[in-house]
């Protein structure tokens, strides 16, 4: 960028250097997200709070939008937040970390607060961030004179109001809007956002997009660790196994997980300074060296999907199949070149 | 609309650094925001506000004012944005108009509802649909019972005063609430006349640092701001905020009292009287209708008519004491309206409904005639005016005037 003279680029407050932790090992002990939350048995999204929470550190500052991750985690005189914690709307995590970040850094400009790199994460649900916080998310995107990270932890639902079906759940599922009935067995008829690509290709001078996925819990760590130490604003994607909202036993949430990104279902990678790198295994997808498992080992074991038929579950796998053999990109730009 | 440009100001050096320049209402509330070096401020373009951003964002480019200056995509992230921003220590500032003001409206509830003091500036504007720019007052009054702080200033020495007293006010820790200072559209907004800007000086003496103590939200501080409650708590953190609300009212009086002795000019704080004394009947009304008011309360005392006119200047908290004392006295209240209140007691406005409501307790209270005129930023004129007070007369002296009903002035039927 040119240099702009006057004030707010020429003091860039730097970020705290998160180096990634080298295996289970080596990640610390300490808590920042710990007793007093009411969240289901097995919620894999208050798994992702606990693994964001030691992956920033004390030294961060938590706004939280509404949903799961407000209602049942914040019972007044019940916080299980030990580092400092603020509510935010529906649809303000971009406006919450963009004016967190912005008032740390005014401060800290003008003198008006000790200088030091403070993490700024704001966390929504698929609901909250994808679907009415979208506009906001990709607002703050933009603002690349502030350091901030929105992590979204995607239920596939608007969980909290007793699961109802978002721009983000998978075709054709169950929930309390979309009811298979005698008439329409299928009352989702879209398919679920591709929201951490369209963010990273919609915003291209941001630093950092990542998908992640709490059954890959160091790699979700070290997601968080870079895109806090890369600065700048960044995005993080969270799939998250929901025993209540996708019907199954809390005790596969994390199975569950990994078949998502087995199947295909779920890809993932990170966009970093422009350069896509795929993940895991979903790198090996794309090499070849491992075959994606067929979605139907997926969907057979969640009752959200109960009702599909084989042609259902066929349409469903064809979609995948299309994902990582037509996209320009597999798994991650979805447009086949004309 | 063209830029403003600051350059062409006039300024006349004063006494102290006090400085005479020929400014709008909007250029007065941006040298405001310089002057109580607000950190953040962010902006989303609508007619009439939005003219304050041009001053504010010419300031900054300009080096005069140093602050965080963010263009939102949405007034919701407009006012989400500098409420988080103030909840980290930062002093604050945003505005908006019309519908831009209600699309907040998520953001102005949870404002009050945390009792964050921040400031705003609302150019009224008439609310869609149809699309119009006139001042109305319906967009600011929308929020007047959620816990902001709500005023009407006049002129535009009185705005950049005001906004002054009001950062006072809102940040004050026996009050704590946001506060909205409203500027009719055009009107006040983009009209220039004289004002006293203050030296820096000057107002850091009266304006002490925002300081949020143990409720700063950081790292050495690590509280949980807004947690979800139930019917077990939520009544007793509604029953805080009414105690602040209560308790605004002392603070304003103190603010007012200081900012006199300061600055040499502040005036009653929460309501102006004009032409009181030995009135027999009186007009209430906010902002600049002031103007047309005061011309032709001049005009009928010339022929011997006992009228005066009471300018409401704080809405909220609402200056029941005062209007008791001012208005007790007179046979007649004529509440000129620039809003409405569809399907209220008497189809009245806003104001009239408030001014009853504070009457009603005194022993004999006068009689309360509602008028709604000038909607839309229609002219309301002197005639206008003194036809008001003519049908107050005629209520005062018993005439057939229907006081049960609201009368709308100055509209084709
Ligand atoms: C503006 C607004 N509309 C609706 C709601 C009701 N609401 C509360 S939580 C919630 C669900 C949010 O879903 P998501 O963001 O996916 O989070 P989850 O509940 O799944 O954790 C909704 C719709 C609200 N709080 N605010
Ligand atoms: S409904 Fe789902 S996201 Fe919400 S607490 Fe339960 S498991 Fe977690
Ligand atoms: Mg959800």
């Amino acid at each position: 960028m040119p240099d702009t003279d006057v004030d707010t680029f020429a003091d860039f407050i730097a970020t705290q250097v998160l180096d990634p932790w080298k295996g289970p090992k080596k990640v610390p002990a300490e808590e920042y997200y710990t007793s007093g939350h009411r969240t289901c048995q097995g919620c894999e999204s208050a798994q992702l709070m606990k693994l964001m929470a030691k992956a920033g550190g004390p030294r961060s500052i938590v706004l939280g939008a509404t949903g799961c991750m407000y209602v049942a985690n914040t019972t007044y005189y019940s916080t299980p937040w030990a580092i400092p914690w603020m509510h935010t709307q529906l649809g303000s995590a971009g406006s919450a970390a963009t004016g967190t970040a912005a008032g740390l850094k005014a401060m800290m400009r003008k003198g008006k607060m000790k200088k030091e790199p403070i993490n700024v994460i704001a966390v929504c649900g698929d609901g909250g961030g994808a679907d009415m916080g979208l506009s906001a998310i990709s607002a703050a995107l933009q603002h690349t004179q502030y350091n901030l990270l929105i992590l979204l932890y995607d239920n596939e639902s608007y969980a909290n109001t007793d699961i109802q079906v978002s721009g983000s759940s998978p075709w054709g599922a169950n929930s309390t809007f979309s009811p298979p009935g005698k008439v329409k067995r299928i009352m989702n008829r879209r398919w679920k956002k591709n929201t951490a690509a369209m963010l990273a290709s919609g915003h291209p001078e941001c630093r950092y997009v990542a998908t992640v996925c709490t059954a890959y819990p160091v790699d979700a760590m070290n997601s968080v660790r870079k895109a806090l130490t890369i600065g700048g604003p960044t995005f993080v994607h969270s799939l998250d196994p929901c025993p209540k909202g996708w019907d199954y036993d809390p005790m596969y949430s994390h199975e569950l997980g990994e078949l998502a990104v087995e199947t295909g279902i779920w890809p993932l990678y990170e966009v970093e300074e422009g350069k896509l790198k795929m993940c895991g295994k979903s790198k090996r997808i794309v090499s070849g060296q491992f075959k994606r498992k067929p979605v139907r080992e997926y969907l057979k074991r969640q009752g959200r999907f109960a009702h599909f038929t084989d042609e259902d579950i066929e349409y469903f796998q064809s979609k995948i199949d299309d994902m990582w053999e037509t996209w320009l990109i597999p798994g991650v730009i979805p447009f086949a070149a004309a | 609309m063209t830029p403003p440009d600051l350059a062409v100001a006039e300024k006349i050096e004063g006494p102290s650094g006090e400085t005479e320049e020929l400014i709008s209402g909007s250029e007065a509330i941006a040298h405001a925001c310089r002057l109580a070096d607000v950190d953040v401020i962010t902006a989303y373009p609508i007619r009439p506000y939005d003219t304050v951003m041009q001053y504010v964002s010419q300031m900054i480019s300009n080096g005069d004012f140093d602050c965080e200056f963010i263009v939102a995509e949405s007034e919701h992230s407009q006012f989400e944005i500098v409420k988080h921003a103030s909840v980290v220590g930062a002093r604050v500032f945003c505005g908006s108009s019309g519908v831009g003001w209600f699309y907040a409206f998520e953001a102005l509830a949870v404002t009050a509802g945390l009792r964050v003091p921040m400031v705003a500036m609302v150019g009224n504007r008439a609310l869609d649909d149809p699309g119009a720019f006139g001042v109305e007052h319906n967009d600011a009054l929308a929020v007047r019972d959620l816990g902001w702080m709500l005023n009407w200033v006049s002129t535009a020495q009185e705005a950049l005063d005001t906004a002054l007293i009001a950062y006072r006010v809102a940040e004050d820790k026996r009050v704590s609430l946001p506060c909205a200072i409203s500027c009719d559209g055009a009107f006040l907004t983009h009209s220039q006349t004289l004002v006293k800007v203050p030296a820096q000086e000057t107002v850091d003496s009266f304006l002490p640092p925002y300081d949020r103590a143990e409720k700063q939200l950081h790292p050495d501080n690590p509280i949980t701001i807004a947690p979800q409650v139930n019917e077990d708590w939520l009544m007793e953190m509604r029953r805080q905020n009414d105690m602040a609300m209560r308790r605004a009212r002392g603070v304003i009086i103190e603010a007012y009292e200081d900012f006199n002795a300061k600055f040499g000019r502040s005036g009653e704080p929460f309501i102006e009287r004009y032409m009181m004394d030995d009135a027999e009947i009186a007009l209430v009304g906010m902002g600049t209708l002031a103007m047309p008011v005061r011309v032709a309360v001049r005009k009928m005392r010339e022929q011997g008519k006992k009228v005066g006119f009471v300018r409401v200047r704080w809405f909220r908290p609402f200056p029941t004491i005062e209007l008791q004392d001012v208005l007790g006295g007179v046979h007649a209240v004529g509440v000129i309206d620039r809003d409405y209140s569809f399907g209220s007691a008497f189809h009245s406005g806003v104001l009239a409904t408030e001014v009853r409501s504070a009457l009603y307790p005194m022993e004999s209270p006068p009689k309360v005639i509602s008028f709604i005129a000038g909607l839309g930023g229609r002219e309301v004129s002197a005639d206008n005016v003194i036809e008001m007070a003519d049908m107050a007369f005629d209520a005062a002296g018993g005439g057939d005037i229907n006081d049960q009903d609201t009368h709308w002035i100055g509209v084709r039927e």
